[in-house]
């Protein structure tokens, strides 16, 4: 009877001892969870995540295209006309501008052609 | 040493049909592209066909490869992009499942020819062409006339714009193609070295051989990073691409 006694006597103070750890860790996970939120709003999303790479990937071959290009229009300029060499001087020049411009705007510091419409 | 352009070439496995002088053959290349469509067949129907509410693993993969690419197109091409959906589907399923078979050895890398990334890129070129012009008619131009260019350079700017445009499928076809074909070079070249070293030198070649074999797995690790990110910088600038057809003035 009385370790009975005892244990009932014991039990409500283990409930609340129980009860303030409890509150106490709801206290310490709610400082927690704020900062965890937010870091989950500034982190990317799956779809970005690459994003980086993928920039330095697009990077490296916008420039070669746009000189390609100025070159085979040059070059063919050059053939049907007669013009030889002008048409590949002016157009050479002319791709690697359009080769800047695209590393530019892969680079976003220039706005792509439908966004920039949009801001106007 | 082993030649490593040897895993490029094309071998005919047998004849198909033959239209006039033209003998259309089926090619390990064929082949291979068959798997890669073969796999997304199974990953999207296969793996979606008991519609259970709660995912099991492969239904899971096949949801986050839509999610992953319908993301992709919203925040590049907004809603309206959608409707390319089958399209920036498909290759993102195709190109991502060509590089990654291509990664097992002896299999044969589908995108490490140019045909084959010419090819999409210029799909993707000209569905932007015809789209634009279906939807927008003649205003499609208006792409090349950036707004607020004085008078006196706007020939100059429309001409560099109408440039950076065709050098688009450039860009966008030759990224996927050097990637893959430069990769496996590599990957066969280190491990060239392994065997190269162990003929020619034996025991002490075969102790060496442990550096390029070690260069092999993380290469491989390597490539299969770049075979999931090609496949990603393709689809994105598909996406990017498809919304100057949507949207080339306002």
């Amino acid at each position: 009877m009385a370790p009975n006694a005892h244990d009932r006597d014991d039990r409500p103070a283990e409930e609340a001892d129980l009860s303030a750890r409890l509150q106490r860790l709801g206290e310490k996970l709610d400082q927690h969870r704020p900062s965890k939120a937010s870091s989950d709003a500034s982190a990317p999303r799956s779809g970005t995540r690459f994003a980086g790479f993928a920039r330095g990937f697009r990077l490296s071959s916008e420039l070669v295209a746009g000189v390609l290009v100025g070159a085979a229009i040059g070059w063919s300029l050059d053939h049907w006309l007669g013009i030889a060499p002008w048409g590949m001087i002016v157009f050479l020049l002319v791709g690697f501008v359009a080769g800047v411009v695209n590393v530019m705007r892969a680079a976003g510091v220039m706005p792509e052609q439908d966004a920039r419409r949009r801001d106007t | 040493m082993a030649d490593p352009i040897h895993q490029f070439e094309i071998v005919n496995l047998a004849p198909l049909v033959k239209i006039g002088a033209t003998e259309i053959q089926l090619t390990n290349s064929a082949v291979f592209m068959m798997v890669a469509v073969g796999i997304t067949a199974f990953l999207m129907i296969g793996a979606t066909a008991g519609r259970q509410l709660v995912p099991g693993r492969l239904q899971s993969m096949a949801e986050v490869t839509y999610e992953f690419v319908a993301d992709m197109i919203r925040s590049t091409a907004g809603e309206e992009g959608l409707r390319f959906f089958p399209l920036v589907f498909s290759l993102f399923t195709f190109i991502l499942f060509a590089n990654i078979v291509g990664i097992v050895p002896y299999t044969f890398t589908v995108t490490s020819h140019i045909v084959v990334t010419a090819t999409l890129a210029l799909l993707v070129f000209f569905t932007v062409i015809g789209y634009g012009l279906y939807s927008h008619g003649l205003g499609f131009f208006r792409l090349f006339v950036p707004h607020g260019i004085p008078g006196y350079i706007l020939p100059f700017v429309v001409l560099i714009e109408i440039v950076s445009f065709l050098s688009r499928p450039i860009s966008h076809s030759v990224r996927l193609f050097a990637n893959m074909l430069a990769g496996h070079i590599t990957l066969k070249v280190f491990a060239g070295f392994v065997a190269g070293l162990g003929g020619a030198l034996g025991l002490v070649g075969w102790v060496g051989g442990v550096l390029p074999l070690a260069m092999v797995t993380a290469l491989t690790a390597l490539e299969l990073l770049v075979a999931f990110l090609q496949a990603y910088v393709f689809t994105l600038l598909t996406c990017i691409y498809l919304s100057d057809a949507l949207h080339p003035g306002h």
